[in-house]
């Protein structure tokens, strides 16, 4: 019985090549200078970050741009302990929903800047309306990371 | 509109699989392993599939008889393949073709070899469709398709 | 046929390396042409279907999920259907099906692909089964190429009437993308240029073969009340047709091909059609490689088995000819894979509604649409006409 449950490896590996399109450009030059960037809809006045080219609402372009606050308060937060396979950060490590100042719909990143293995401590410091702010890498990629993590405030 | 709005982000995606064999398979591979090859017969409609089945496609009915099918048989077609393309097992030039075992029903994928591949024209004077090919084993038996090194052109 | 459902409106992006959008907004531009095609707003659309090929092409897993917002399905039902090649003929039949149930009056369907964002071949590499067809595998070159051998030994077609035939379908298609302004490849081609370029997978040439590209398409599906009220010209479903064969290539006989036959026959029959050649005005036959496309010929009935290339030489299928096939260029001049279906679709619709600019065959009434998928496994056909 024990020969029918054979099992071979398969490995798949698969280049990519994702344009971005001129508005995620726009973000991600953003982050280059420190900005986080959002859309503001001309229609229903909701400003989404990051940046959209056209309004999930409205469905109409967005061209107007906005610098939102690189801070914000948390609205949900995990802590992430399993492993899987390609994973950007080895665990344990927080990812957070974030409402940045003047945005209208939440940005998701990491939180860290404290000891994040202790749950007990995590659950004391991270709320829901817990302020954080964005901390920079100092090299800049344009990409995502060119925030590092958000850390809290006071 | 900028250059700079045409920025590509390059990435790649590793995605790893453990790919379950089942009975009939595993007992394919056991085979090649002893220098045989398998197809399995169906009671209903009497077709011999190699690779072997655990049903019959057609009638949808289990196969359970086993049959041994000749290591020899006809190319039923061929392609000659000289391109490159990411991740490719076989290193090109290589032969891909459809042959038909003597006593299966089926076309079945393997490719051809034992010739000089380099030279197209040439091979094509050898390599045709309705000629006949038999399996040359590679030596050491990893238990995957190519046990059965390639099959060769019978002169 | 039951109901009677119309397509009201269409809608494509310009096809190519489309390298200045992001995949999202690249099917948000077709989505838009079709709406503005057929004069309705998202707010009118009450159900979505999407179609593209599987996560690994681009590297985004569920392209439903991904284009929610791109193509207006937010609080809407979408459904999503991937069938490889045929995914755009698939999606065109879950839309018709979802019209003709009466659950939904007008339904969008989109199809995409952006192929120069992943790579094609070694994503296609992975239709095959892992353990015994892909080692030997050489994407869709390598099996077309197969299927055209075996068809040409089995009908005793001379290699050299083949290749010209072949040559004759690569001319005719890039002349026609010369009159159409969504088509990738618009560079005019000779037999000398055809018969000369490049090997792929021999006798295949570079201008064999269908580009990869980057499009999407959107075809909005409505009833026959909606259609009356809202479109000045719709063009009705007169009939689709859609087979599957076995997984393992080697199983059946490719070169006879029964599920493009049968495909056929079943869209024939909804339509009343008993002689295709005479009866249909435009055929956008799905056509990456030349010499694959006189198998679908005969399959389709437009001519005896072993016999398209003789057809083909006189001239039967060109703009001017009896039967004009792919005035659009076909896939052998665009071809977004998710997409592909359905543009052939969209181009046969327009055909019948007198919509195709300059690529019109005068006074076409009745259109056949098609598409293939998988390892030479599945075949769709829809026909299209501007009379109820």
């Amino acid at each position: 019985m024990a020969k029918e449950y054979r099992t071979i490896r398969n490995d798949v590996a698969l280049p990519y090549q994702w344009a971005l399109g001129k508005t995620w450009v726009g973000f991600f030059d953003g982050l280059k200078e420190e900005k986080i960037r959002g859309t503001k809809c001309a229609g229903c006045g909701k400003v989404y970050v990051p940046a959209r080219s056209f309004c999930p609402e409205c469905y109409t372009d967005m061209t107007e741009w906005v610098d939102v606050k690189p801070e914000g308060k948390i609205i949900s937060w995990t802590l992430v302990k399993a492993k899987y396979y390609g994973q950007v950060r080895t665990p344990p490590y927080v990812i957070a929903l974030i409402k940045l100042d003047g945005a209208d719909c939440g940005f998701i990143h990491f939180v860290d800047g404290f000891d994040v293995s202790d749950v007990r401590q995590l659950k004391r410091k991270l709320k829901t309306g817990t302020k954080v702010k964005a901390v920079w890498r100092s090299e800049k990629k344009s990409d995502i990371h060119d925030i590092s993590h958000f850390a809290l405030i006071g | 509109m900028s250059k700079e709005e045409y920025r590509i982000v390059k990435g790649q995606v590793m995605v790893p699989y453990e790919l379950a064999l089942g009975r009939t398979w595993s007992t394919f591979y056991d085979c090649l392993k002893e220098e045989k090859i398998m197809g399995k017969k169906c009671g209903k409609c009497s077709r011999v599939l190699v690779p072997p089945r655990s049903f019959c496609p057609r009638c949808f009915e289990d196969m359970d008889e086993w049959v041994e099918v000749s290591q020899e048989g006809i190319i039923e077609t061929w392609v000659y393949v000289n391109m490159p393309f990411f991740a490719q097992e076989l290193k090109i030039p290589f032969i891909s073709a459809q042959i038909r075992l003597d006593g299966s029903d089926t076309g079945f994928t393997h490719q051809i070899a034992g010739i000089d591949l380099s030279d197209f024209d040439k091979l094509r004077e050898i390599v045709k469709l309705g000629g006949r090919v038999k399996a040359v084993w590679s030596k050491e038996k990893k238990g995957n398709i190519l046990d059965i090194a390639y099959f060769e052109p019978v002169k | 046929m039951g109901k009677a459902i119309a397509i009201i409106g269409t809608g494509q992006t310009r096809h190519g390396r489309r390298s200045d959008v992001c995949y999202p907004d690249l099917v948000r531009e077709a989505v838009t042409a079709a709406l503005e095609d057929a004069g309705i707003t998202l707010k009118d659309v009450d159900g979505v279907v999407l179609g593209t090929m599987p996560s690994m092409m681009e590297g985004v897993s569920s392209t439903h999920f991904y284009f929610a917002e791109a193509m207006g399905s937010i609080g809407k039902p979408v459904m999503k259907v991937e069938t490889c090649g045929s995914t755009g003929q698939s999606i065109a039949h879950c839309g018709f099906y979802w019209v003709a149930s009466g659950m939904a009056d007008i339904v969008l369907v989109v199809g995409s692909e952006k192929m120069s964002e992943g790579d094609g071949q070694a994503t296609m590499t992975t239709v095959f089964d892992p353990f015994f067809q892909r080692t030997f595998a050489a994407g869709a070159p390598g099996v077309f190429t197969m299927q055209s051998m075996e068809w040409m030994y089995r009908f005793k077609i001379p290699e050299e009437k083949g290749r010209d035939a072949a040559a004759l379908i690569s001319v005719s298609n890039h002349d026609n993308a010369m009159d159409n302004p969504y088509a990738h490849i618009r560079t005019r081609v000779t037999m000398d240029d055809v018969k000369n370029a490049r090997v792929i997978t021999y006798p295949v040439r570079l201008l064999d073969v269908c580009p990869a590209s980057d499009g999407a398409c959107a075809v909005i599906f409505a009833t026959r009340e909606k259609a009356k009220k809202i479109c000045k010209k719709p063009a009705w479903i007169k009939g689709l047709g859609f087979r599957g064969e076995e997984f393992f290539y080697g199983e059946s006989d490719k070169s006879i091909w029964m599920s493009a036959t049968e495909a056929a026959k079943e869209a024939y029959r909804h339509a009343g059609i008993r002689n295709p050649l005479k009866e249909l005005d435009v055929a956008e036959v799905y056509n990456p490689f030349t010499y694959q496309e006189m198998i679908f010929y005969e399959c389709f009935g437009f001519c005896p088995r072993g016999e398209a290339p003789d057809y083909v030489l006189k001239g039967t299928f060109m703009k001017d000819g009896k039967l004009p096939c792919c005035p659009s260029g076909g896939t052998l001049c665009t071809n977004p894979i998710g997409a592909t279906g359905l543009v052939r679709l969209a181009e046969a619709a327009l055909q019948v509604t007198g919509k195709a600019g300059e690529r019109q065959v005068e006074g076409a009434r009745l259109a056949l649409s098609h598409a293939m998928g998988g390892v030479d496994q599945f075949n769709a056909v829809t026909i299209v006409g501007s009379k109820l």
